[in-house]
């Protein structure tokens, strides 16, 4: 090409701007507690905020209490979830018990509030099988392998479209981290391709493990990623409970009526360690970076609203927490009270038939527990 | 009754599970107008709608989570993988979910997966649709791997594995599809999931087989009964588990074994079945554990495949070294 002369093609344009139909995150209460769409504020009764409000401290307490039996040797593996209440809250609260979560580690929360117990929840992180025998059906086990969960939801869609199940949908969650895998190209593009419904969430919350957010994709955000396969997709301020939950509704509504699946990134911050198994933030991120998440705090900020409205108080915080506290003390000693398991019962639920030489294995630890 | 190829019979156990559980689904690359790149699903789109055979966007672990999610919202679903050597796409798919999810539900929830898949050497494919990849598998607790070597097993297996409420790999021989041709019922007929089968009694020396090898014991059993020297030749039909009481049976008549793969000689089903033998039966055998596979070296290249595969001419002189021993 001679010099000067007019390229066909702008690639620097198009990269400049390809994320701008993106960028523009969804937000009802901003970072100071102040109330930026009063309209759709208004969708909600007081009632219904208090409710949020409960249960973003029932997560934050949960969390806590969680940490303490971590501390003292009572869990084993677990996720901490400081930080993600409304992005956690705000999109379960969306969904109706018939609708199928495929959760990640990082969910316990929200399959409690799906139908299963804080004790099943504990039982799961202790590692006993009991964790993964739900009250509601509706629910996979939390998914270790990042990506799993996703390819697997093209599946529950495409069930729930074949079954012809109306008012019935999959979502699904995983981290920022997660979009780097193939599994989450596949599932929300066969999703996508049988137009299945389901609703995606990528809970971005800056940070797999020590790997920063940037250093995961050149994408400017995750939600663009999207268009690729055909999915409409939004960004949403993930602080803010009462944006999360209407977008995700809005989503849910959108997938259920057969109009294909929809992916939503929410922008939040995990407060804490990605385990408790070890891992020390300070040892990949400042606090300079920190402070600005924890002052945008998704409690601080509807804290500030409802007491503004005259509909919260410190003191019915206060016990709120304390009562929580006892539930998951209650809930802890229900696990601690599960049975014991047999190796004998996992090699029976090793195969629906056992095969002659599991049968053996059977027999020869039934001997051993029988002692 | 009819003459039927090992592909047509396949196709006939496809379609009377298709014709009689309303919630059998095929689906995979190719598998729908096209019925597959071998034509083992031809018609069946037809047949029975777009909505139980269905083509998926090329991506195998997908359509492992597909299978997966299908299960969990009722379905009994049967993926194909178009070739074994695209089933590393979907490892995760199938060792780290599939095979462990009736586990994990402590036995409440079933994941009645058939992924059918074909391999085998000695038709020139291009690479990594050849090779014998059952080694892999058969280390899954959780999941049953089954192979048929003729048209008979090949109906009666695939409608086992379809029923069966375990997980269940099946490996269709590429070598078999065509080449030949048995009686097989048109009725909807069972081969057990966890039995091999004696194809050939002999009294002298036991040849335990799967897949394109059993032809190849029994041409080479052809060839030791000129010397008078009878040979029992075992079809292991299922790889996981093994059926070792039919070998035993045979080895307390025979006294001698030689155990036959076309895959790698390295860790895999012919060394479990060897360790098995050596293990139960080795005050009954009076010579060594003989061993016919294939060597140590990655799949070859097409042009050297032949020579690389074990043939009845291995096997013949496997069988002559322990007979003499």
């Amino acid at each position: 090409m001679a010099n000067g002369s007019k390229q066909i093609v702008d690639f620097a344009k198009i990269k400049a701007t390809m994320a701008d139909p993106y960028k523009h995150p969804v937000q009802v209460i901003n970072g100071d507690g102040k109330v930026v769409d009063p309209d759709t504020l208004a969708k909600y009764s007081d009632d219904q905020l208090v409710d949020f409000m409960k249960k973003m401290v029932w997560e934050r307490t949960l969390h806590e209490q969680t940490m303490n039996f971590s501390r003292q040797g009572r869990l084993g593996f677990y996720a901490p979830t400081a930080g993600e209440e409304a992005s956690e809250m705000g999109s379960v609260t969306a969904f109706k018990e018939q609708d199928f979560l495929l959760p990640a580690y990082r969910d316990l929360p929200q399959m409690i509030q799906h139908g299963t117990t804080v004790a099943k929840g504990f039982l799961w992180s202790k590692g006993h099988v009991e964790g993964n025998q739900h009250e509601n059906p509706n629910m996979m086990f939390p998914q270790i392998i990042i990506g799993a969960q996703y390819v697997e939801t093209a599946g529950v869609a495409l069930g729930i479209q074949k079954n012809g199940d109306k008012d019935r949908v999959a979502f699904v969650y995983t981290g920022d981290g997660g979009t780097s895998q193939g599994d989450w190209y596949e599932g929300v593009n066969f999703t996508s391709a049988y137009q299945a419904p389901a609703v995606f969430f990528v809970q971005n919350n800056g940070w797999a493990i020590s790997v920063p957010r940037k250093k995961q994709t050149a994408a400017e955000t995750l939600a663009q990623k999207a268009v690729a396969m055909g999915v409409p997709s939004v960004q949403v301020d993930g602080m803010d409970i009462v944006a999360v939950h209407e977008v995700a509704k809005e989503a849910r509504e959108f997938a259920a009526a057969g109009n294909g699946p929809v992916v939503i990134e929410t922008l939040t911050y995990r407060y804490g360690a990605h385990s408790s198994a070890g891992d020390d933030p300070s040892r990949y991120r400042t606090k300079e970076e920190e402070k600005p998440w924890f002052d945008a705090d998704p409690l601080i900020r509807m804290r500030k609203v409802l007491t503004d409205k005259g509909i919260w108080s410190q003191d019915q915080e206060d016990k709120l927490v304390e009562e929580y506290k006892d539930e998951f003390k209650d809930a802890m000693k229900e696990a601690e009270a599960a049975p014991a398991q047999k190796v004998s019962d996992f090699l029976k639920w090793t195969y629906n038939v056992p095969t002659p030489a599991v049968k053996k294995q059977i027999a020869e630890f039934e001997a051993k527990e029988s002692k | 009754m009819a003459k039927m190829t090992y592909i047509k019979a396949i196709t006939s156990g496809l379609d009377q599970v298709l014709a009689d559980d309303p919630k059998t689904l095929i689906f995979g690359e190719d598998v729908g107008k096209n019925g597959g790149v071998f034509r083992t699903t031809v018609d069946l789109q037809d047949k029975y709608g777009e909505d139980r055979v269905f083509d998926t966007p090329l991506a195998e672990s997908g359509i492992l989570g597909l299978a997966i999610g299908l299960s969990l919202t009722g379905w009994r679903p049967i993926p194909e993988i178009q070739f074994m050597g695209f089933t590393f796409e979907a490892m995760d798919g199938i060792v780290g979910q599939l095979a462990r999810d009736h586990y994990r539900f402590g036995g409440q929830k079933n994941f009645p997966v058939t992924i059918r898949t074909p391999f085998g050497g000695g038709t020139h494919t291009a690479e990594m649709h050849a090779d014998n990849l059952e080694n892999y598998f058969v280390s899954t607790p959780g999941l049953r791997v089954v192979t048929p070597a003729n048209p008979y097993d090949a109906k009666g297996l695939v409608i086992s594995a379809i029923e069966s409420d375990d997980p269940v790999l099946f490996m269709e021989n590429l070598k078999l599809y065509r080449s030949m041709k048995d009686e097989v019922p048109d009725d909807k007929y069972t081969v057990p999931l966890d039995s091999a089968k004696v194809v050939r009694e002999g009294t002298d020396i036991t040849l335990v087989a799967y897949s394109a090898e059993v032809n190849e014991a029994l041409t080479a059993a052809d060839a030791l009964a000129k010397d008078n020297i009878s040979a029992e030749v075992i079809d292991l039909r299922s790889l996981s588990p093994i059926d070792t009481d039919t070998i035993y049976a045979s080895i307390d008549k025979t006294h001698k074994v030689v155990v036959i793969q076309e895959a790698q000689r390295m860790a895999g089903v012919g060394a479990v079945v060897a360790s098995d033998i050596a293990e139960d039966k080795i005050m009954s055998l009076d010579a060594p554990i003989g061993r016919v596979a294939a060597p140590d070296s990655v799949y070859p290249f097409a042009q050297a495949e032949n020579d690389w595969i074990p043939n009845s001419d291995d096997i013949e002189a496997k069988a002559r070294e322990i007979f003499n021993y």
